[in-house]
């Protein structure tokens, strides 16, 4: 398995990171929080571990610990506008339940 | 599901923590909205993706408009259709005596200035607010949900009821208002300068309508305004009709209708906008009665019609490097704002007076509402790995009367804000019960110099003598530069206190008047201020002596009673001249006049007190 991007987030990512003017790619993880138990992490990365798995997906590198890559395992981030409001979306086949809003779930 | 926003490393926010903030540009042509989104500054554009919104609103038939929408009917509705109000903000129509650039109904009424529209009388502050509104309603569109915190942004030379009008807007918009900021500080954050070394910079802002410099000075984090000038009525319009007068002219037209008119300016602004990219532009129109106009403008040629227009920016910057006693030299980087500001011959003629190219990597009419947007997202908390906060200073001294006119400074110009200072006052006459408070604004030495803000009483101070009174005033700048007074009389506990919000303001001329005349006539200032302390000291012994007299005038025989009389005179005679060290002598020969009355009063006080008491009774 392996966790990608969408051609329209990685090109999101690609112009972020130019504009940061640092940073290597992009890291994904989840942490246990929130309402529904697990939240997830969206982070640039200036400095990756040693533990941490990679993949690179339409050029982008994506970074995720360990412990995070069973719970986002076969995720595909894509990218979305509705209305004036944009942002990242995990498409995400480990879920069973989220809440409301989507920002934190459960597997 | 919601929409997830790139953090910066380790600094993923929890489910539903991450907090809207935004920075508005609220200008006098334009406004924009920001914030910050995946760790960068953006600005917010509307559906059309249209960043800027102008700054006009109408009251329509059928409820308000705002933007391009309102801007649509000012030829056709101009009574009902506001444009810059930003510069009839905390105005009296005083202030604006011989302006003739209204095309409103105002209504005189004491304080700000009011208008009257097809929706009742409007102020300026609430037609802010409609526009604030607006802005409000994009970002929480664009956000997804209500705002957290904003910060709106204000020219430097704004004072105490410009801020305030501003901040009342905003909070008449329904926006939490985390402060306000100073554009050119705005504009500084935006470059990230105040992550830089320590030093002075320029900020050239020339807008649609106004020419503002500022002068800058970074230390230990803090932006501190040295100096501010400009030009209100220069901007990037006065460009498109210098073109348009081109036009005119080289096409051989004669004075063209006002629809025409307008087409035109249209062909001259679009026209000045492409030779910013290229070097020659073609501007082709036809007339309503079908006279073709087809030209070519050089980049050659417009530099040579507009070179006065950009010589007249360069003056108030010499003058407000003046002002701040610094040369071109000692500026470490200069910021560009405005639109306008994107000409070449404009920022050649700006590297060439600072010898260095000015910073233009980011779009000058946006710098100003992402550096509010930084500020507002640092402030709401989304970045909690910076525990500082950017603060500003006062632009002008404040303090407050003091006996002879004269002003007791208490927050010098230039403090950091916030800010709270206290200083005690006495009562200046025996019983004295109340104490008139008067606050004003200025660098003048003598208060009918200065700006008066607010006068609160300090009442029911218990009856003492002269000079016993404690009575603590406190002034509180907040920080967003709004002024609350305090006076507490420390022994009954008595207090009174006043949050100023004057009724109408300076103009950035008047601050920049008192400025220069507080420099230039500093040693008047100094005489001015040694005469009142004088008088001040005069009155004082003449009021004791007259009561001294008249309570044990028995204790002198006649001559010295002649000695004291003559003195007394010699008093009088100085304290309506002007020479104070005449004065200063007078009032220290009255004093050794009246010094043998005094012991004598002392020994008849203490001997009433010892009378008739046994000295046991005396001994605690």
């Amino acid at each position: 398995m392996a966790v990608t991007l969408t051609s329209a987030a990685a090109k999101h990512v690609s112009a972020f990171l130019a504009k940061r003017g640092k940073g290597t790619g992009l890291r994904l993880g989840v942490r246990t929080t929130g309402c529904s138990g697990l939240a997830y992490k969206l982070e640039y990365v200036d400095e990756t571990r040693p533990e941490d798995v990679t993949f690179v997906s339409h050029g982008i590198t994506v970074v995720i610990d360990p412990k995070s890559l069973p719970y986002i395992d076969g995720t595909e981030l894509d990218f979305a506008r509705e209305g004036l409001n944009e942002g990242f979306k995990f498409n995400n086949p480990n879920v069973k339940d989220a809440c409301g809003c989507g920002e934190s779930f459960s597997v | 599901m919601a929409l997830l926003q790139i953090a910066e490393p380790d600094a993923s926010p929890a489910p539903h923590a991450r907090k809207r903030a935004i920075g508005i540009d609220l200008g006098t042509t334009n406004s924009l909205v920001a914030t910050v989104r995946h760790g960068l500054a953006v600005v917010l554009p509307d559906a059309e993706g249209r960043p800027l919104v102008p700054s006009i609103v109408r009251y329509g038939e059928n409820g308000v408009v705002t933007g391009y929408a309102a801007m649509a009917k000012q030829a056709s509705d101009p009574h009902n259709t506001i444009v810059s109000a930003k510069r009839l903000m905390g105005r009296g129509l005083a202030d604006l005596d011989g302006d003739r650039r209204f095309p409103y109904r105002f209504v005189d009424t004491p304080g700000m200035v009011r208008i009257g529209t097809r929706a009742g009388v409007k102020s300026p502050v609430e037609v802010s607010s409609d526009l604030l509104r607006a802005l409000r309603e994009r970002a929480e569109a664009s956000l997804g949900g209500a705002i957290d915190g904003a910060v709106v942004t204000v020219p430097a030379y704004f004072d105490e009821a410009q801020r305030q009008a501003t901040k009342d807007a905003a909070r008449l918009a329904g926006l939490p208002v985390l402060r306000l900021l100073n554009e050119p500080t705005a504009a500084a954050i935006a470059y990230g300068l105040d992550n830089a070394a320590e030093g002075i910079y320029a900020v050239y802002d020339l807008g649609g309508g106004t020419f503002d410099i500022s002068i800058l000075r970074l230390a230990k984090g803090v932006f501190e305004v040295l100096a501010t000038n400009g030009d209100t009525a220069l901007g990037g319009d006065d460009f498109d009709h210098r073109v348009f007068c081109w036009i005119i002219e080289a096409a051989h037209l004669p004075p063209p209708s006002a629809s025409d008119a307008r087409l035109l300016l249209v062909k001259a602004r679009t026209a000045k906008e492409q030779l910013t990219l290229h070097d020659e532009t073609a501007i082709v129109a036809s007339l309503s009665d079908g006279t073709p106009v087809d030209l070519v403008l050089t980049r050659t040629t417009l530099t040579g019609i507009t070179a006065n227009l950009v010589a007249k920016t360069l003056q108030p910057i010499k003058r407000a490097l003046r002002d701040a006693k610094l040369a071109a030299t000692d500026v470490k980087g200069v910021v560009l704002v405005g639109g306008a500001t994107r000409m070449p011959q404009v920022r050649r003629a700006v590297a060439e007076l600072f010898g260095q190219p000015p910073l233009t990597n980011l779009d000058p009419d946006e710098v100003v509402a992402l550096g509010a947007a930084i500020q507002a997202n640092k402030l709401v908390g989304n970045r909690d790995d910076e525990d500082w906060l950017l603060l500003d200073v006062t632009p002008l001294s404040l303090g407050l009367e003091t006996m002879g006119g004269l002003v007791e400074k208490v927050v010098p110009r230039n403090s950091t804000i916030p800010v709270a200072r206290a200083q005690e006052f006495t009562t200046f006459k025996d019983g004295q019960s109340a104490m008139a408070i008067h606050v004003v604004q200025g660098e003048r030495e003598k208060v009918a110099d200065c700006r008066s803000l607010a006068r609160f009483e300090l009442r029911g101070i218990p009856p003492m003598a002269a000079g016993a009174a404690r009575i603590r005033v406190t002034f509180a700048v907040d920080a967003d530069g709004l002024l609350d007074v305090s006076a507490r009389e420390e022994t009954s506990g008595v207090a009174a206190h006043v949050s100023v919000k004057p009724s109408y303001g300076l103009t950035d001329g008047e601050i920049a008047r008192m400025l220069q005349e507080s420099f230039a006539h500093a040693a008047d200032d100094m005489r001015a201020r040694a005469l009142a302390e004088e008088q001040v000291e005069a009155d004082r012994i003449v009021e004791a002596t007259r009561s001294a007299l008249a309570a044990d005038g028995d204790l002198v025989d006649a001559d010295e009673r002649a000695r004291i009389d003559a003195a007394l005179a010699e008093v009088a005679r100085l304290r309506a001249g002007d020479d104070h060290t005449a004065l200063r002598a007078a009032n220290a020969q009255l004093n050794r006049a009246t010094e043998p009355l005094a012991a004598r009063r002392m020994d008849r006080g203490v001997q009433r007190a010892l009378t008739g008491r046994r000295v046991d009774a005396l001994s605690d």
